[in-house]
């Protein structure tokens, strides 16, 4: 089977979770041997795994241009100078009006979330319809809105169906109050998809109610986690017996709920002194919060030691005797996972996708500051709760992986395939079994 | 000839409030009234007084040949009486029928018998003398919270003076055994043992109105009928449920109230009789030591103490709750409130809802979101109640100099009897010598103007008295 998949981020370039989410589910479809992906990307580094065909859409022609085989063959990042021909042989208008385009005949991307995003979504979807005339394919999957438009380009042109997969609504990102640009772009994805994946139930319910699609073509198709990898693993953590650590980490954004952490950790404060609160990560917040913090009184138990990269992160988890993750709407959230994955029991609010497939682990609203502060300082006080929490938790994490999940996206990918239409139900009797 | 005892459980756990950590030292109330009256209420309603009006039809229809026994926890009589006392009512007619006996059980249907000696003995007296208070006799049977059981609770039983315990028929215990049968505690010999069985109770109490059972539906004949086939040497079929199975956990529309009360007359049809635990533990002999090394208990398929002490959260909070330190303040305490709340926060099903275990049994509410939540609650409730009796006495008293201490107080009465006593003995022997007592006094009151102009007179004069007055008390 081939898939033809647009995706804007892959690691080894992480922007955020998109990126992770992308490689575990390429990687979970390629461990079934089948299933071949060509995974289409604006910018690739050239350093990506292996286990796909990446496609440089940077590197894709938009206008015919006379280029001598020899001269360009070094030049390519991601696809050959042989698939470059074949492209070219497939432009199916005339490009040469738009600006910016470079010997090759190609547009070029800056790759990220630049400022002038709009235009480079469009593009994207223009180069979308080389590659949909010009490679041979089964299925078109999506991921993530900027990749909409692309894939519903490259439907329109091959028939082929497509599959798009929600990693977030603009519904997360604000609060209810969307952008209607993101909005209008996101519901005619969904309107011509033949299937769409969210990354949970509650992110389902969210395209079903808000973006008015059938229930039956809408799929929860929950994320996973890697296992940690040695280094990681080995990890020794430095911890003050006489104190805990509390930890939030993630962008400091109105989606997050980072506010409720404070009311939290004052309401901890107030009772045991033996407690720290650390804020990691950066955002558009992070100095508010630090002024609520200062202004709470709490500031010398509260820190705030910036973004966390790489294994930093995983230091920061394996240094933490509970992690927070106070999302005032969060479509899956992998950093609960992760934080199990190093022995630290979390704490998430209900409007997290990833407590749908979560049992060790404690759900409060993300107002409810009080039941999180009752939580927060439960595990801190009493080891048995910590220890069954960590060791549960562990073992529960360790069964979640995206060779699961790949063989779920696959059910859908035969259903799809083989018959045209997906139906949610059908696909739910199929996959009782994958546990 | 066939004997059925029957045996119905009430307990209700007091439900506990949302209390949150920063309550611990400033909240020391730690029940949700609301939930109680409604939950009271409602099990009142759809069960007790339903079941309880059909048991007591039965009584006085079939006169004695219907036996049926209770146990009632002491909690429970307590929110009975507060908020459904007809239940009570209810039960002192049935109780007036002749047909009725009560068992013992601890008063706060907790696990103490698990931990702690003492306080297992001691909740046990309270709650059989509470039953002997409102209901006239003093049970001899003893029945543990849930039936937890084993080796070392039947000798207790047996210290205690009572005559047998009724305990779980399990599987893995029994083996190739039957539960129709008398057995005794093999530490014990005196204890004999009644052991539930388990198929025919839960037949009425879980399966009744699950119409995907093959034996659906049940009918008294065929379920009198299963009793009456039974070989004949297997005279005793013990069946023992919560008296809440028959209305909360099987709804009154599946017609149960009919099959109980059908069961008299069809057990009078096929030959099969009721007894109560204690005739049954009097007549018959019984057939050889139970040895039960593990407790056991009507919980869950493995019929342990899984459900209670199953993950490290729970064996926190029990450890926390029956520290020797923490049972003994208490006991030795006389703070009436304190002990009513130890009364209620030891209740086994505080230990349920922390469960993590998954739930077999569909019929096991829990009113907490998560065992977590619950944990959390009991622990922060369980915090404030310690250092409530940290409070009540200084820390660095040990519990032992504690008791003396008590001891002194209470025997202080005793002692001052026996000293007015000695006192009354005394003075009436003084009376004998009243003459030389008042010339006595004379002598005393006369040189006492002389004094100033002699005091040295006065002064040999004093030692004198004094000497006759010690010699007289020595007489």
């Amino acid at each position: 089977m081939k898939v033809l998949m647009f995706g804007w981020e892959f690691p080894p370039k992480i922007y955020g979770g998109l990126a992770v989410a992308s490689y575990g589910i390429t990687k979970g479809l390629a461990e079934q041997g089948d299933v071949e992906t060509t995974f289409c990307l604006p910018k690739p580094t050239g350093e990506e795994e292996r286990h796909l065909k990446i496609i440089n859409m940077g590197q894709v022609p938009v206008a015919w241009r006379n280029v001598d085989y020899n001269a360009i063959q070094g030049r390519f990042v991601g696809h050959t100078a042989e698939d470059y021909y074949r492209f070219r042989d497939h432009i199916y208008a005339d490009f040469n009006y738009m600006q910016g385009l470079d010997d090759l005949g190609c547009i070029q991307f800056a790759g990220g979330y630049p400022q002038n995003l709009h235009e480079e979504i469009n593009n994207f979807s223009i180069i979308a319809g080389v590659l949909a005339r010009s490679e041979e394919f089964d299925l078109i999957h999506a991921h993530d809105w900027l990749t909409y438009p692309a894939g519903v380009h490259a439907k329109l042109v091959s028939g082929k169906p497509l599959c798009i997969h929600v990693h977030a609504t603009d519904f997360d990102r604000s609060r209810g109050k969307v952008n209607p640009t993101v909005y209008g772009i996101e519901k005619n994805g969904m309107d011509h998809a033949d299937c769409i994946m969210c990354v949970s139930e509650l992110t389902r319910q969210t395209v079903i109610n808000q973006y008015h699609q059938d229930p039956r073509k809408c799929v929860a198709m929950h994320n996973a986690v890697y296992p940690l990898n040695e280094e990681y693993r080995n990890i020794i953590p430095h911890k003050n017996p006489k104190e805990k650590v509390v930890t939030y980490l993630g962008r400091i954004t109105m989606q997050k709920g980072p506010e409720y952490f404070i009311e939290a950790a004052r309401r901890v404060l107030t009772r045991s002194q033996n407690i720290r609160f650390c804020f990691a990560g950066s955002g558009d917040m992070m100095n508010a919060m630090i002024e609520l913090a200062a202004a709470y009184g709490i500031a010398d138990r509260c820190h705030f030691p910036g973004f966390q990269r790489g294994k930093q992160v995983y230091e920061c988890y394996k240094n933490s005797d509970v992690f927070v993750m106070p999302s005032v709407s969060e479509p899956f959230g992998i950093a609960p996972l992760e934080a199990m994955q190093c022995g630290c029991p979390s704490i998430i609010s209900k409007q997290s996708g990833c407590g749908e497939i979560l049992k060790n682990v404690i759900k409060v609203d993300y107002w409810d500051v009080d039941a999180m502060s009752d939580a927060i300082y439960s595990i801190c006080a009493y080891e048995s709760m910590h220890q069954y929490l960590a060791e549960e938790g562990l073992k529960e994490v360790d069964g979640i992986t995206w060779e699961k999940v790949g063989l779920r996206i696959r059910e859908c990918y035969n259903q799809l395939v083989g018959r045209g239409y997906f139906n949610n139900d059908e696909y739910l009797n199929a996959v009782r079994n994958i546990k | 000839m066939k004997t059925i005892c029957l045996y119905f459980e009430i307990h209700q756990p007091v439900r506990l409030k949302r209390y949150r950590f920063f309550d611990i030292g400033t909240d020391h109330y730690y029940y949700d009234d609301y939930e109680n009256e409604r939950a009271i209420a409602e099990t009142a309603e759809k069960s007790y007084i339903p079941t309880l009006t059909a048991l007591l039809e039965m009584a006085r229809e079939h006169g004695q040949f219907f036996k049926v026994a209770f146990s009632l926890s002491g909690v429970a009589m307590e929110l009975l009486e507060t908020y459904a006392p007809e239940v009570i009512d209810l039960l002192q007619q049935l109780n007036d029928t002749g047909c009725v006996e009560f068992l013992a059980e601890p008063y706060s249907h907790g696990l103490s018998s698990l931990a702690n000696e003492e306080v297992f003995i001691e909740e046990t007296k309270r709650q059989a003398a509470k039953i002997k208070q409102v209901f006239g006799k003093a049970p001899k049977v003893l029945r543990n919270s849930s039936l937890i059981y084993n080796d070392d609770i039947g000798a207790l039983a047996g210290r205690m003076g009572f005559k047998g315990m009724i305990a779980e028929g399990a599987k893995h215990i029994l083996g190739w055994k039957s539960p129709h049968f008398v057995y005794s505690c093999p530490l014990d010999p005196s204890v004999k043992l009644l052991l539930r069985d388990y198929v025919l109770s839960d037949d009425i109490s879980l399966r009744f109105n699950d119409s995907s059972w093959n034996e659906y539906p049940l009918f008294a004949d065929r379920y009198i009928g299963k009793i009456a086939s039974l070989p004949d040497d297997q005279q005793i079929v013990n069946i023992f449920m919560e008296l809440c199975a028959i209305g909360i956990f099987q709804p009154l529309s599946s017609n149960i109230l009919d099959f109980l009360k059908a069961l008299p007359a069809q057990a009078k049809a096929q030959n099969v009789v009721f007894a109560t635990p204690s005739e049954i533990i009097s007549k018959t002999k019984s057939v050889g030591p139970m040895e039960i090394v593990h407790p056991v208990s009507w919980n869950d398929e493995e019929r342990d103490t899984s459900c209670w002490l199953g993950n490290g959260m729970q064996r926190e909070a029990f450890g926390k709750l029956y520290n020797e330190w923490l049972a003994g303040r208490i006991l030795a305490c006389q703070d009436r409130r304190l002990k009513q709340d130890w009364d209620r926060i030891q209740a086994s099903n505080n230990f349920r809802f922390m469960t993590t275990k998954p739930a077999s049994v569909a019929m096991f509410r829990s009113f907490y979101e998560s065992p977590y939540d619950a944990f959390t609650n009991y622990m922060n409730i369980l915090g404030d109640f310690i250092k409530r009796v940290q409070n009540l006495f200084p820390i660095e008293v040990e519990n032992d100099e504690l008791n003396a201490l008590y001891t002194t107080i209470q025997n202080q009465g005793v002692e001052l009897n026996v000293k007015d006593n000695e006192i009354s003995r005394l003075k009436a022997r003084l009376e004998k010598y009243e003459p030389t007592v008042t010339e006595q006094t004379k002598e005393e009151q006369k040189p006492a103007p002389k004094a100033k102009a002699a005091p040295k007179k006065a002064t040999k004069a004093a030692p004198k008295k004094a000497a006759k007055t010690t010699t007289k008390k020595k007489q």
